[in-house]
């Protein structure tokens, strides 16, 4: 996945960058330790700087340690971070407040059937472009009369040009034919006929790539009969929490899929579906493909080019082995297996000499 | 509103207001409700059918609409009249190409008077303003069409991924995202609001909690998004639990939306009854009816205190196959037997569903979208043979 919207920031100090490494909740520490512990092991100039957000407690610090740190660096990997439902409204979710004050618009999954995984739809190539930052998310909702909850869906015109610019970018960018919008305009008329009145003069300015769009409650039907129809999605925040879930499943599960959140200046990586999976926390049998994945992807962000493939072409060989497979692909392969596998597999393949870099 | 030309036919209800000022005092609305001739139990209530009419015949609104609705009623009058089935049909049509409401408020009254409608979707013309609601929405919300029930069973002759599922789905039918109420305050920013009041979500609970034990279903799970959507979701699961408590041999769990549809996509036996608000209820309803072979197949209900409106679950115009004469009528015939069924006449309801059953066994009748080259006309025979072959329904059996 290629995309120039987003600059990187300059290496520094002797060519090694710092990337801000958010543990999370659940599976994600023990994953970013294997990350940290496959970069090692390969030698990459990637030096991370820990700070860890505690999501019992209810006070902004550590957010906004979090925050000024990716500010610093410009780039993050992170893990999901819980939200107490037990805590009152006004505590809002960690991980959006780390989306919107840092900007990042643009939420890209690109879900791909995996040679050696067995799913029951082959062949699923698709791009999901969500919009990131406003929609149902906005965690804007009052109360005015008991009993009568309002909650409030901001669609606006800035946003969306912005996000169908990105979508066709990407598009054109990475040779896609087909963008199409998921919506729903019959009923939102104003909010979700902004978002689609927005894409449609977007896509004017891009001849070559067919735009259509299609209803939400269409769209996911479609997905689970003919999946191969589509090419580059986009759509606003909640559709596409829904549709990338949909298509995660698609291709085999929450432990394959990576995602990445591009804003203009930052960037952070992580898991598409972003489960903190506290059920399987420290029981070494979470799959770690889907952060090994998004740490590529980092990779590539970074212009690090060929250790992203490099390791990339290890992951997808280890993910070959039927025996290797984790719990959740219907084996019984442990993370540490998966991540040895890994590392022999780039150990195989001879030293990096300084003209591949 | 719909007060004005409801006021001729109005029956002794008390109708929640609609809009923004609805009013959350439960108490009040309840007891009216109670007092109404036609309730004989809780707020909910029993839902009871109009009575028969003129000799034991039943008049059932007919709404054609759109696209091949209006193909397909015709096949579901042409097998009624075939089989005998004692119910006469009132077409109201609703033209979705003009402006004005009289269509259907016309429709909406048909309704009111008769109790029972099946109908197809009605177009909505994107380009007509805004304030040009859709008629479907209209409908619903006139008639307090509260509960969209569908039921996604795999039906033997249709291939599929999966195999025997088998999940309702309960999805509130009038209020959440579908409120149509939107403005654009400043230029460039527009705000569509999302209600969720305590009254109808405690409403749709009871009624899914109702219906699971009534059909002896195990477990009921909510669908909502009340991580990100704290106090309006949060109100709705805080509502389904209170319920849940009054139903200790049903067990309730909850789902996050989008790990709901990542779970449908993989493990769909996991769910049994799922309960939700009104756009997750349209999305999850939608990947269901995927599942199990395509919109052609799976039929919806929208029951309401008073009345009943049967579609297709999907509600799909299909204006690219109308009168192409291959569309499947599978879909509109088995929501016409579930109208029968909430008509007490469960033996035509299951006559012609066994004739449609036998039917999608034949995989040369499949029509185009499960894969097969039969047009609706060969189903539709196809159905009408196996109710012949089954023998005439004798005085003792109706």
């Amino acid at each position: 996945y290629n995309s120039s919207l987003t600059k990187p920031p300059p290496a520094k100090y002797g060519g090694r960058h710092t990337v801000t490494l958010i543990p999370g909740d659940g599976i994600g520490p023990e994953l970013l330790t294997h990350v940290r512990e496959l970069f090692r092991f390969c030698c990459v100039p990637v030096d991370f700087e820990i700070v860890s957000i505690d999501s019992k407690s209810t006070s902004d610090d550590d957010m906004n340690n979090a925050i000024t740190a990716i500010r610093r660096n410009g780039v993050a990997l992170k893990g999901n971070i819980e939200t107490n439902h037990n805590l009152p409204p006004s505590h809002i979710s960690r991980n959006n407040i780390l989306r919107t004050s840092l900007d990042l618009y643009a939420n890209v999954i690109h879900c791909q059937t995996l040679p050696g995984v067995r799913t029951r739809h082959r062949d699923v190539d698709i791009i999901i472009i969500r919009e990131n930052t406003e929609g149902e998310y906005s965690s804007l909702e009052h109360e005015n009369v008991p009993g009568v909850v309002e909650c409030l869906k901001i669609i606006t015109r800035k946003k969306s040009l912005r996000i169908a610019e990105y979508a066709f970018n990407a598009a054109r960018q990475n040779g896609r034919r087909r963008v199409t919008a998921v919506h729903k305009a019959n009923i939102m008329k104003l909010g979700d006929g902004l978002f689609l009145q927005c894409c449609k003069e977007v896509a004017a300015g891009y001849p070559e790539i067919t735009f259509d769009s299609m209803i939400v409650d269409n769209t996911t039907m479609q997905l689970v009969s003919k999946p191969q129809q589509f090419d580059v999605m986009v759509m606003p925040n909640l559709y596409g929490s829904v549709i990338s879930n949909v298509c995660a499943g698609l291709v085999g599960g929450p432990g394959l899929v990576p995602g990445a959140n591009y804003g203009k200046d930052y960037a952070v990586f992580e898991t598409a579906t972003r489960n903190t999976g506290k059920s399987i926390a420290n029981k070494n049998i979470a799959n770690p493909t889907a952060t090994l994945l998004a740490s590529c992807l980092m990779l590539d962000h970074l212009r690090l080019h060929g250790y992203a493939s490099m390791i990339r072409k290890a992951i997808l060989a280890t993910v070959s082995e039927t025996r290797l497979h984790t719990a959740d692909l219907g084996g019984q392969g442990t993370t540490s297996e998966v991540v040895q596998s890994v590392m022999r597999e780039i150990e195989s393949k001879g030293p990096r000499t300084s003209e591949q870099i | 509103m719909a007060a004005s030309s409801a006021a001729l036919s109005l029956p002794k209800v008390f109708r929640p207001v609609l809009g923004l000022g609805r009013s959350g005092n439960p108490a009040k609305v309840w007891a009216a409700a109670a007092s109404c001739r036609r309730e004989k139990s809780t707020f909910v209530g029993r839902i009871i059918p109009p009575p028969a009419k003129y000799g034991g015949r039943h008049t059932v609104t007919l709404i054609p609409g759109d696209g091949i609705g209006p193909e397909l009623l015709n096949h579901v009058r042409e097998l009624f009249r075939f089989s005998c089935v004692p119910v006469d049909f009132e077409v109201v049509n609703v033209n979705s190409s003009v402006a004005t409401e009289d269509d259907i408020h016309n429709a909406i009254t048909a309704i009111r008077r008769n109790g029972v409608a099946l109908k197809g979707n009605i177009e909505t013309n994107h380009n007509m303003p805004p304030s040009h609601k859709s008629r479907n929405n209209l409908l619903r919300t006139s008639l307090d069409l509260f509960a969209n029930m569908m039921h996604c069973q795999s039906l033997p002759g249709v291939q599929t991924r999966h195999k025997n599922i088998d999940i309702i789905i309960i999805r509130e039918n009038t209020e959440g995202e579908y409120s149509s109420l939107e403005h654009e305050s400043v230029s460039g920013v527009v705000e569509s609001l999302k209600i969720i009041t305590r009254y109808n979500s405690l409403r749709i609970a009871d009624y899914a909690f109702r219906l699971a034990r009534e059909k002896g279903r195990r477990r009921v799970t909510a669908v909502h998004k009340a991580n990100i959507m704290k106090l309006a979701d949060g109100l709705f699961l805080q509502c389904c639990k209170e319920v849940a408590s009054g139903y200790p041999d049903i067990q309730f769990d909850s789902m996050i939306v989008d790990n709901t549809t990542m779970q449908l996509v993989s493990k769909p036996h996991q769910f049994d009854v799922m309960v939700m608000p009104n756009l997750y209820g349209n999305v999850v309803s939608n990947v269901c009816a995927g599942l199990v072979g395509g919109p052609g197949l799976v039929p919806g209900a929208n029951y309401g205190t008073n009345y009943a409106v049967f579609e297709t679950a999907t509600r799909n115009t299909g204006k690219s196959i109308a009168d192409k004469n291959i569309a499947n009528p599978t879909a509109m015939l088995l929501a016409s037997c579930l109208m029968l069924d909430h008509l007490r006449l469960h033996d035509y309801a299951n006559m012609i569903r066994g004739a449609v059953l036998t039917t999608m066994n034949e995989t040369r009748l499949h029509t185009a979208d499960i894969g097969g080259q039969g047009t609706t006309s060969e189903v539709v025979q196809s159905v009408m043979k196996n109710i012949q072959s089954g023998g005439p329904l004798t005085t003792e059996q109706i």
